[in-house]
């Protein structure tokens, strides 16, 4: 179980391996941008891994080639043994916005990457039933997005990461955008979906206390070039529960992954 | 005799103000026609108008008319529609082809129809085919513009979604582009549909024996102003309701963007 689990060592097999990885890009004037620069990250199966670190640090990027949408410039990377060369069926991403279709409900928003490929359409709608029922909003499958409040189609937009049962879920900042009481909430749940669905999940977040309070390991970036400076196991008690953001443990964590950023949030 | 709170009430609301605004207008019409005794030649009172109208409905002589002018503005506009659509769609599957393709669409655009319409009457003849034509080129190019806009329209965000799903450049257009691009589309048709009207009647008045615009040149010829008035208001019937089709199947179709503003208001 999720529970023993303390550390990127902990699973035999990582399901996600990434070596060396490097992205350079032109940026607005012309001169090459080394957004990554020899990325080295091993995630073990049913691990929860954050990443956290600057505006700019490529945490971003590494996400948008871990999904297949940006292709990697040097360095391999493997996902359950295949070496990943483009989108994948077996990995579900989470974005910013939620990103729904407003011309379809919330049931066949969340059907989309079955749809896509091709999967049997009674299966994948009893699953997409069954993630909306577990993020409670079975009762609004046939409402169309644009009657959803933000967190809410931000939880849809989680349903259609899970809908074709990824192995590797991908989720980018998922819920910078929602107020503080709505994000605690989303996290909680995100960890109970987590457990039950056994999934080995890579977040990326701005916040240090977040990042602590989800993850087996939380990996530091810095920028310019982007790059990994520490990568922290956090052997906390699963089930997580929000009073150990009070916990001296917990403070230990945090201010451990804080003395890498100044105080004007950067890395020195 | 209305009350000052329903006079408030009137003058407050667009809605109701609009059509008093148009019985003023015509009122002022009729009683400068009669007051200062213009010659109906030169300028028909309204109510004259209405009269001319009412006879011609009567005598049956509008109906076939009617009809005709009717065929050609829905042929040529379908056939505007479709082939402008279609072309847009190939079109905006790249920036490429856009570039490739668009300027010469734009130069062949910018020759007046009424310039190619007797050309067209010579290589169609005098019946509906050339009228046609003329209405479909005229309303070939607003559908043809607003679908390319359209297709570049999908945000960023959508198609990495759809990309990171696995899905074929076919799955993104059917299930993104396409969808994102109806608003530009219909706001395209809706122009299309009022430009059809003039496309009919500008092939009619180059060679024709039949259709609302023959009809003007005929009336105009025996100087029957009021009857020539009345078949603009004809035109201008036929014009509304085409419009209000469009905005209904408009309605129907983009159900999700209710309450939303046009996305190209000023076309």
């Amino acid at each position: 179980m999720h529970d023993s689990m303390t550390g990127p060592c902990a699973a035999g097999h990582p399901l996600v391996h990434i070596a060396g990885l490097g992205k350079t890009y032109a940026g607005a004037d012309g001169l090459p941008v080394q957004a990554l620069d020899g990325i080295d990250l091993s995630i073990g199966r049913g691990q929860f891994t954050c990443v956290v670190g600057p505006s700019g640090c490529g945490k971003s990027t590494l996400l948008r080639i871990l999904a297949g949408v940006m292709p990697a410039g040097s360095g391999t990377i493997e996902i359950a043994g295949r070496r990943l060369d483009g989108p994948s069926r077996d990995v579900g991403v989470v974005f910013q916005s939620p990103v729904l279709l407003p011309w379809r409900n919330i049931l066949s928003n969340v059907m989309v990457p079955a749809e896509v490929q091709k999967l049997p359409a009674d299966d994948a709608r009893a699953r997409a039933r069954d993630l909306l029922d577990m993020v409670g909003l079975s009762d609004f499958a046939h409402r169309y997005p644009g009657e959803l409040s933000g967190g809410m189609q931000q939880r849809v937009g989680l349903c259609r990461a899970l809908v074709h049962n990824p192995s590797l879920l991908l989720m980018d900042e998922p819920f910078g955008a929602l107020d503080a009481m709505t994000r605690e909430t989303m996290n909680l749940e995100l960890l109970r979906i987590w457990h039950e669905k056994d999934a080995t999940v890579l977040l990326i977040t701005h916040s240090i206390p977040e990042a602590v309070f989800l993850a087996d390991q939380v990996v530091v970036m810095a920028a310019r070039p982007g790059r990994i400076v520490a990568n922290y196991p956090i052997d906390l008690p699963r089930p997580r529960r929000l009073d150990m953001f009070s916990t001296p443990a917990f403070g230990a964590h945090v201010r451990r992954i804080r003395s890498h950023f100044n105080s004007r949030g950067e890395i020195d | 005799m209305a009350t000052p709170r329903a006079l408030t009430a009137v003058f407050s609301s667009p809605r109701a103000l609009s059509p008093v605004v148009l019985l003023v207008l015509l009122a002022a019409w009729e009683g400068a026609v009669r007051a200062l005794h213009v010659p109906a030649i030169v300028l028909p009172a309204p109510s004259a108008v209405v009269q001319a109208l009412w006879l011609e409905i009567r005598s049956g002589t509008l109906w076939p008319h009617f009809l005709v002018t009717c065929e050609e503005i829905l042929a040529g506009f379908g056939i505007g529609a479709i082939v402008g659509i279609g072309l847009g769609v190939l079109i905006g599957q790249s920036r490429f082809l856009e570039q490739v393709f668009y300027p010469y669409l734009v130069a062949a655009q910018t020759i007046p129809k009424v310039a190619i319409a007797p050309i067209l009457v010579i290589w169609l003849g005098y019946g509906l085919s050339s009228k046609i034509v003329i209405t479909a080129t005229i309303a070939f190019f607003p559908a043809l513009s607003n679908t390319i806009v359209g297709l570049q329209a999908t945000p960023r965000e959508q198609m990495e979604m759809l990309r990171a799903c696995t899905a074929t450049q076919w799955q993104i257009f059917c299930m993104a582009r396409f969808p994102q691009a109806l608003p530009y589309i219909f706001a395209g048709l809706d122009v299309a549909a009022v430009l059809s009207v003039i496309g009919a009647i500008v092939g009619e008045f180059v060679g024709a024996r039949a259709g609302l615009g023959y009809l003007i040149l005929q009336m105009n010829f025996s100087f029957d102003m009021a009857g020539v008035f009345s078949i603009l208001l004809v035109l201008c019937l036929i014009g509304i309701c085409l419009h209000l089709a469009v905005g209904l199947v408009r309605r129907r179709v983009l159900f999700w963007t209710a309450g939303q503003a046009d996305p190209l208001p000023g076309l």
